[in-house]
């Protein structure tokens, strides 16, 4: 991805990050990343990522594609475990507890920590059928409360009043956008206390993907947002901290508007100027 | 100069186009023909034989009149039993294989075996279910037809089960495993339901393929000229009939004979198209 317009800069050792406005006053603290690596096999895909992630924040992760921005953000909800080979060392705190430790749960952590991905993913059912499963897995409710929460689901990811009257029909029937919002629902609806968001917007038309953007900043006062895209514009728009990756590194991490207009690191510069990636 | 130089390598890829389409055509139209002579011949010898009598009598001794019906119930009996045993089996080494195993060496090997057992000659099945259960328990039994189908029955499902199962997006899966599912609740309620048609369809051709098997059957369930559902003892089946009493010099036992030949040509037709319209339907 890089072109002979790459950045002259030799690169940084690893914890070499610049911060760029970042003040701690008034920040609270969701998760905490120290000195992370992560491993494909043998090759090293993360180096030494140091980053915090902060309660009721939006935090945007940028970069060229293969930086690894995708990679951090499966990380946090331990998706790589899914997949043999790959495996991650350091510490990622969440409330106090390193969410890479053997020992943690993994279903209840992505209970906490939801997910929703590039392309939508509506389970093979009906739309009521697909945000009342994900509440039945955890808690037993009489049904009466379990339609309350699926309403309430619905409607937080916007969708109710365009799905109110169908709550029986497939999932699968609803256009791309509405798919999409279908799976925020979903993710809200298990009450978890942080969303990743992975190129949520890739697949979507314009006027679907505005909709998805307003919903991530109503979100924002309740959960703690992480998304990852590669349009900068959303980044810009939807996030309050900007983290920039590059080859497995964190570059540079700090508050939205001042990395897109003040960057603090060339690479940043090139990057979000559009001379490479 | 090059204009000239390109039509004729134009023209000369317009006429291998026509030679390769018209060949295409051809083979469709001899492999078609084949089929369409075999469905023929059943209908024109078969549909004359079609009577309420081959439904509701019993096979008739050599000379006289009768009907399939212990032929028909001994097939269905059978072949219910043998997909009974089969697909659950099959099933969850299908799982096994999609689902758990998929980067196992050990799967890898199932599915080795699984192929061979895919195309090992049925008759083959027949004399290794003689061995193990005819011989010991000194006699053919219903219960032995069932398990030798049953040995057909499973590579066709497991293979179908592993495929469809596969075809289901890993982003299907990490949706499921994002709102905390564990991964056998993911399999029940996610994967299964997106293959769903699928595996319908490998459990429907697998008995439309035990449907039609003689050989298995001739060393195991053997025959008998009377109603039975006694799974323990000989049983008859309509393959079974068909190929003894197609080899007969009486002219009813022929009869019947393209009859049966007729309704088990019709089932496995009308499974197929069930089959398709499953798939078709998914997609």
């Amino acid at each position: 991805m890089t072109t002979a317009s790459a950045p002259a800069v030799p690169l940084q050792g690893t914890h070499q990050v610049t911060h760029t406005g970042v003040s701690a006053a008034g920040l609270a603290e969701k998760i905490s990343i120290r000195n992370l690596e992560f491993f494909y096999g043998d090759a090293r895909a993360l180096k030494g990522i140091d980053l915090s992630l902060y309660a009721n924040k939006t935090t945007a992760f940028i970069g060229p594609s293969g930086c690894g921005k995708s990679t951090l953000l499966r990380i946090l909800n331990r998706m790589y475990d899914l997949y043999p080979g790959q495996r991650a060392t350091g510490q990622v705190m969440f409330d106090g507890d390193n969410l890479l430790d053997a020992g943690v749960d993994i279903n209840l952590l992505r209970a906490r920590v939801g997910m929703v991905f590039q392309k939508p993913t509506p389970f093979p059912m009906s739309i009521y059928e697909n945000i009342a499963f994900g509440i039945r897995l955890y808690e037993r409710l009489p049904k009466s409360e379990i339609d309350g929460r699926v309403e309430t689901a619905l409607r937080r990811a916007a969708l109710w009043e365009e799905v109110k009257d169908k709550l029986n029909t497939s999932g699968l029937g609803l256009s791309g956008g509405q798919q999409q919002r279908l799976c925020i629902a979903r993710t809200v609806a298990v009450k978890p206390e942080v969303i990743l968001f992975d190129e949520p917007c890739s697949a979507l038309d314009p006027i679907s993907t505005a909709r998805i953007e307003e919903l991530i900043d109503e979100l924002k006062k309740d959960y703690t947002i992480v998304i990852v895209t590669h349009n900068m514009q959303q980044a810009a728009r939807v996030s309050d901290f900007t983290a920039f990756m590059y080859l497995g590194e964190l570059i540079e991490f700090g508050v939205t508007e001042k990395i897109f207009t003040t960057p603090g690191d060339k690479r940043t510069q090139a990057y979000i100027t559009g001379r490479f990636g | 100069m090059a204009e000239a130089r390109n039509n004729v390598l134009y023209a000369s890829r317009r006429l291998r186009n026509t030679v390769a389409t018209s060949l295409a055509y051809a083979a469709t139209a001899f492999g078609l023909g084949w089929l369409v002579l075999i469905l023929g011949v059943l209908l024109v010898n078969g549909v004359g034989g079609l009577s309420l009598d081959v439904f509701t009598q019993n096979t008739p001794p050599p000379g006289s009149a009768g009907g399939l019906l212990n032929a028909i119930m001994g097939s269905i009996v059978m072949t219910l039993l043998a997909v009974v045993i089969g697909t659950p089996i099959g099933v969850l080494a299908g799982t096994y294989m999609a689902e758990y195993g998929r980067h196992d060496k050990l799967s890898m090997v199932v599915r080795f075996i699984n192929d061979i057992l895919l195309s090992a000659p049925s008759i083959v099945i027949g004399l290794f279910v003689y061995e193990i259960m005819v011989a010991p328990m000194g006699h053919f039994s219903g219960y032995a037809g069932a398990v030798s189908l049953a040995v057909i029955v499973i590579p066709v499902v497991v293979r179908t089960t592993e495929d469809m199962l596969k075809l289901v997006p890993d982003t299907l899966r990490e949706a499921a495993a994002s709102i905390g599912l564990p991964r056998s609740l993911m399999i029940r309620n996610i994967a299964y339901r997106a293959a769903r048609a699928g595996i319908v369809t490998g459990i429907l051709l697998a008995i439309a393929r035990v449907s039609g098997e003689t050989a298995p059957l001739l060393f195991t369930a053997l025959n008998n000229q009377f109603f039975s559902m006694n799974m323990n003892a000989p049983m008859p089946s309509l393959p079974v009939v068909i190929f003894q009493f197609a080899l007969s010099p009486y002219e009813e036992w022929q009869k019947l004979a393209w009859t049966g030949a007729l309704l088990i040509t019709v089932t496995v037709l009308a499974l197929s198209i069930i089959a398709r319209s499953l798939t078709a339907r998914k997609q």
